[in-house]
């Protein structure tokens, strides 16, 4: 793909890491990590999480075993014809606040947005063994390049608030919180 | 006196929003452009130049720069001089219903209690102004809601002074942190009322990137908000560097004398923008289709 020729370096260098995690993984990530995601996750914004929990609430089984997964925040743009997806980047996590322990509770292992977590939320993550990460926020276009497939596999009703399942292949990403209760924005705050 | 019919503003607003979301405006580029050759941090850097590099991904290949193509902003202005012939604010919402549906763009307007999506992004939210002229100006703005939903509005006692009005803004871009997307282009509004702040706010947007308001000490004050802002602030995307704006813009009106309105419109990086002018036909006097 001819973006590549321009592509920065910043890009070159990530941590190669499967997804789903493999045992042992998360625990070598640390805040401030680069990485490159490979493999599969789900997708969910507002409407998802709220579906999601109102299920759970009903006691009613998920569309979607969410135990070991990762949980991208994104309603993407419609993909052109022949188009693997449209414009995908994060959307901002801390709306997913409210919904991320319930998801937590079930395995979720990881959550891929951008901006900060509310306390609960990092504490929950403490508490479960999850990570968060953040990708790169308002590079949509250039994300897409990184989703090799993706398919709805709940809500399809909700449009862009649809659950899809996106195969991702050097999906990069940096962790913000990580297993020893680290975050990258309040370490890059404290540096300046 | 001109004439103008609603099926040419249809087509242009229909232009304007798939352009908007996939094409960044020269000021726009340039303006990280600059901020990346200043940048100072190697991993604000990196940041800016992949922000530069989906751009041009996004022009090349007609996707939008962000997923979120925004609610649809447009101010239109009709000319005195100008005969609309039809509903204005009808031929925008359809131009946006048309592009939004053609381009591929993502509809994100619901209803904000059932949050239903309306399925077409409209309504697009329109403000009807009217100038001396015979043509019709369009500005057209989609605003994403990641950077909108971190604006603020206050109404400050007098006794805050320019200290109170310039604190508020830094604390609202602050309190923001990684949310909105830095390196941010920030709309402030002062005085008027509840509402007019807010509507000078958003106007200010427009401003062209590195343009200062023409009132001395009122860009001074941009200048100075904005060192501050790249001093204390947390820097692209919130990872650090000296960018965590791109441009204070402020716009100023009248208020009472008990009163000190102030509001933050906070954008993103992706701060798309378009602006067009629309020239209509002679006018005879006699309407044709009574012909």
């Amino acid at each position: 793909m001819s973006f590549l020729k321009v592509m920065p370096a910043a890009l070159e260098n990530l941590r190669e890491i499967t997804i789903p995690f493999a045992e042992g993984v998360i625990e070598t990530l640390s805040a401030g990590d680069m990485v490159g995601l490979s493999g599969s996750l789900y997708t969910g914004r507002d409407q998802t999480h709220r579906r999601l929990c109102a299920l759970l609430e009903e006691g009613r089984e998920l569309p979607v075993d969410l135990a070991g997964q990762l949980l991208y925040y994104v309603g993407p743009t419609p993909a052109r014809p022949g188009q693997v997806i449209g414009s995908a980047g994060p959307t901002t996590s801390y709306r997913m606040d409210p919904y991320t322990p319930q998801l937590l509770e079930l395995g979720l292992k990881a959550t891929l947005g951008k901006g900060k977590r509310s306390r609960p939320v990092r504490e929950a993550m403490l508490k479960h063994g999850a990570i968060y990460l953040a990708t790169i926020a308002g590079a949509g276009a250039l994300l897409s390049k990184s989703i090799t497939r993706a398919e709805v596999v709940a809500f399809e009703d909700g449009g862009p608030e649809a659950l899809f399942r996106f195969e991702v292949e050097r999906f990069p990403a940096v962790v913000i919180n990580d297993l020893a209760g680290r975050d990258f924005y309040e370490i890059c705050a404290a540096a300046r | 006196m001109k004439i103008i019919e609603t099926p040419q503003i249809t087509e242009t607003v229909r232009e304007m929003a798939i352009e908007a979301a996939c094409d960044l405006e020269p000021d726009i580029l340039e303006g990280l452009v600059q901020a990346r050759d200043r940048e100072t941090s190697p991993l604000a850097r990196d940041l800016l130049d992949l922000l530069l590099v989906n751009a041009d991904i996004a022009s090349r290949e007609q996707m939008p720069v962000c997923q979120d193509t925004g609610v649809s902003v447009a101010f239109v202005s009709i000319g005195r001089e100008l005969i609309v012939d039809g509903d204005p604010e009808a031929a925008v919402q359809e131009g946006i219903r048309q592009g939004y549906e053609e381009g591929y763009l993502r509809k994100s307007v619901c209803d904000p209690l059932t949050r239903k999506n309306t399925g077409t992004n409209t309504p697009a939210v329109v403000h009807l102004e009217s100038h001396s002229g015979d043509d019709l100006r369009i500005l057209y703005l989609p605003k994403g809601c990641g950077s909108e939903n971190m604006s603020r509005l206050r109404m400050l006692p007098p006794s805050a002074g320019i200290e109170g009005v310039v604190d508020f803004i830094c604390e609202t871009v602050f309190a923001a942190g990684p949310n909105p997307c830095p390196p941010l282009v920030v709309g402030v509004g002062i005085g008027g009322t509840f509402e007019k702040a807010a509507l000078l706010a958003k106007r200010s947007l427009f401003r062209p990137l590195g343009e200062h308001h023409h009132r001395r000490d009122v860009a001074e004050l941009e200048s100075a908000i904005l060192t501050r802002l790249n001093r204390e602030g947390q820097g692209v995307e919130g990872m650090g560097g000296s960018n965590t704006a791109l441009a204070v813009n402020i716009e100023v009106f009248p208020s009472h004398i008990a009163s000190l309105p102030v509001a933050v419109n906070i954008q993103c990086h992706a701060h798309r923008h378009k602006e067009r002018t629309l020239a209509g036909r002679d006018w005879s006097g006699q309407s044709e289709s009574q012909g």
